[in-house]
């Protein structure tokens, strides 16, 4: 059972929500990456989703594309990333990380090349935005016990859900809107009504909802029908409007906030 | 318009093309992929595109003996095309006005576009003008700089013109801009995209309706010349002019195709946009693949060049298919041969043309030299130049204000 299954399974037995943090690799600088991963498992995280940084993030907002590129001017690129992931497993064995980013620096490293590296550093999943299931990615992550995240929206029909559930492990990303990331025009009643569907086309992976979850009332609404809630644009503005002395604290307050409205409705 | 076995059902071109975007996108491209289908086949609907091609944007466009500047190079018979006449003064309107029909066909009542030299956006606002859709264009902070009259044109025509201040602020970024826009509008709204790139059915799609630039001079020049080129010559940026005269001669397998991209500086120096002349590896950037300028950890790298519509990192996947496949050579010309060739060009044929059309006439007047008087080189003279006249006038130090 791969590290995302056993959180999930156990989460499940306790009927909580998981709360899935992103946060950009490298931003607002390289050192800061692993404290700011341990403060986010210590605010209640069950997962991260840690941005690999890349020079056209297509599917972000400006929130998300200033961290990319802070984090570029320090030179941050997959390699490092990885080694952020290695180093942040020395001290914690359990918590899955997910890489999220885009296909080109994954495809420049060569698929399998990335693959064992990122299994060697402790990566457990991995989400290319641009990446689509036609490409048959998955495959070649899949010996290497590596869970592929893939993205289903409003716009997708019933038939490519199939498609996608076919190759998806881990859990499916239901992407709450039409938009980028950090947009605030999430249709709630919408994303109740889809996430039925997606589980039954998914065989009962869990499915997490993000883009669009700025507050820790939403996320609590959103965890009344979602099996995970994931925040990036939010976690990544707290972080840029910190000072450097304060930035674990503030985003450790602001993500336990949230834990805490999941955790109410149980 | 010609039916080909490239791309396949996926959009591949061989290992280019494809088609790589977040999956909110997946069924708007479907969509267009399905719909225009229907309408290729629709004679109703290419009917009306030819009549529009013919009466709004004057086609055809004419093909032009440059004698004096041939005499004057002393080798090959140098012929244009003169895209730089169609109505808004260069090729992008054939493909911005087969969108907008496809746009109104599809019930859409906004259109937004990329734009790097303004060429494309100021055809995609006059096609907005004429069909009454509302328009946005996003355009690179630093281009708006070096093409305000183009900005200014947009702006006559009814379009936002929104600036984007991401990344290098050049068309790279405005394109990553129209793709967040897209997702976020895209029940009703149609994307004009400006070059043969793109995510399929993008490239397949521009390239059809630019592909009437070839099948024109197929029977231009056998009238002017006497018989086909030796030589086709375009420049290239994203390629969708190159592909758009080249298509018509990939059955013609005597006649050369030369694709020039932006030398820029100069290819040693790094500072350049011709990922296929300098030997760039494959990658993957705004939804297709092909070759790619990027470092070693596959982020996109800043281009360079003197003219806005070349400077771009990828290239079309027709295109990196035609370099692998050896149907076409591509090579780079620098800024400064650019320039020579622009002014060239005023002064022997009084034809002020396009910076991004100079780097193909200053291919021709490379190779014009070394050929017989006999040969023929047909070149693709893109577009118009005075959206340029403000840079030609600062590079010579020149204050037009």
């Amino acid at each position: 059972m791969s590290r995302i299954q056993q959180t999930f399974s156990r989460l499940k037995t306790q009927q909580r929500v998981a709360l899935i943090p992103y946060v950009t690799a490298g931003d607002p600088d390289p050192q800061l990456t692993v404290p700011i991963m341990h403060a986010l498992v210590s605010a209640g995280a069950d997962m991260i989703e840690l941005g690999v940084p890349f020079s056209d993030p297509m599917a972000d907002g400006p929130a998300i594309q200033r961290a990319s590129e802070r984090a570029l001017l320090h030179g941050v690129n997959l390699k490092w990333v990885l080694a952020l992931v290695a180093e942040f497993r020395t001290s914690n064995a359990t918590t899955p990380v997910v890489l999220m980013g885009y296909l080109n620096p994954v495809s420049h490293m060569g698929y399998q090349v990335f693959a064992e590296q990122a299994k060697n550093a402790g990566v457990d999943g991995v989400l290319l935005v641009d990446n689509p299931p036609e490409e048959h990615i998955a495959k070649v992550f899949k010996p290497y016990g590596l869970d592929s995240i893939f993205l289903v929206s409003p716009t997708t029909t019933e038939t490519r859900m199939q498609l996608i559930a076919s190759q998806a492990s881990g859990f499916i990303y239901y992407v709450s809107l039409k938009g980028v990331t950090g947009s605030s025009s999430l249709n709630l009643d919408e994303v109740a009504q889809r996430i039925p569907l997606i589980r039954a086309a998914g065989k009962d992976l869990p499915v997490g909802v993000g883009f669009g979850i700025r507050d820790a009332q939403t996320a609590a609404a959103i965890g009344k029908f979602a099996d995970a809630v994931v925040i990036g644009s939010r976690i990544v503005e707290e972080i840029e409007r910190s000072s450097r002395e304060a930035v674990l604290d503030n985003v450790q307050r602001w993500v336990a906030e949230v834990r805490k409205a999941l955790d109410a409705q149980i | 318009m010609p039916r080909d076995d490239v791309p396949d059902n996926r959009g591949y071109f061989g290992a280019y093309g494809g088609s790589f975007v977040a999956e909110t996108l997946v069924s708007a491209l479907e969509d267009l992929k399905n719909e225009y289908q229907r309408a290729r086949a629709d004679e109703q609907f290419m009917a009306e595109f030819r009549h529009e091609l013919k009466h709004y944007v004057g086609r055809p466009s004419p093909v032009f003996h440059a004698r004096r500047w041939s005499d004057a190079l002393g080798g090959a018979q140098i012929y244009l095309k003169r895209e730089d006449l169609n109505h808004t003064g260069a090729h992008k309107i054939n493909s911005a006005m087969g969108q907008a029909l496809l746009a109104r066909r599809m019930g859409k009542k906004k259109v937004i576009a990329e734009t790097g030299a303004g060429q494309h956006g100021v055809a995609t606002a006059t096609v907005a003008a004429r069909f009454g859709m509302e328009c946005v264009i996003y355009m690179g902070a630093d281009d708006i700089a070096r093409q305000s009259p183009n900005v200014f044109r947009m702006k006559l025509l009814g379009a936002r013109v929104q600036a984007v201040t991401s990344g290098s602020r050049t068309l790279k970024d405005a394109l990553n801009e129209a793709m967040r826009d897209w997702v976020t509008n895209v029940n009703s709204t149609f994307y004009i995209l400006g070059t043969a790139a793109g995510p399929h059915p993008y490239p397949m799609l521009v390239r059809d309706f630019q592909a009437v630039i070839g099948e024109e001079c197929l029977w231009q020049m056998p009238e002017l010349a006497g018989r086909q080129p030796d030589v086709v010559i375009a420049c290239v940026g994203g390629g969708s002019n190159a592909i758009g005269i080249f298509h018509s001669y990939l059955a013609h397998p005597s006649v050369r195709l030369i694709g020039v991209e932006a030398g820029g500086k100069g290819l040693g120096t790094g500072q350049h946009a011709a990922p296929l002349a300098s030997g760039a590896s494959a990658g993957v950037l705004h939804g297709f693949r092909s070759y790619l300028m990027q470092d070693a950890d596959g982020q996109v790298l800043e281009t360079h060049s003197v003219s806005a519509g070349l400077d771009y990192p990828g290239v079309g996947p027709e295109h990196a298919w035609l370099k692998d496949s050896h149907r076409a050579e591509y090579v780079a010309i620098n800024d400064d041969e650019a320039l020579q060739a622009f002014h060239d060009l005023c002064r022997f044929e009084g034809i002020i043309p396009a910076l991004e059309s100079s780097h193909a006439l200053a291919q021709a007047a490379k190779m014009a030299p070394q050929m017989d008087k006999d040969a023929i080189l047909l070149v693709n003279l893109s577009g118009r130049g005075d959206k340029d006249i403000n840079t030609v006038a600062q590079l010579a130090g020149i204050s037009l204000s």
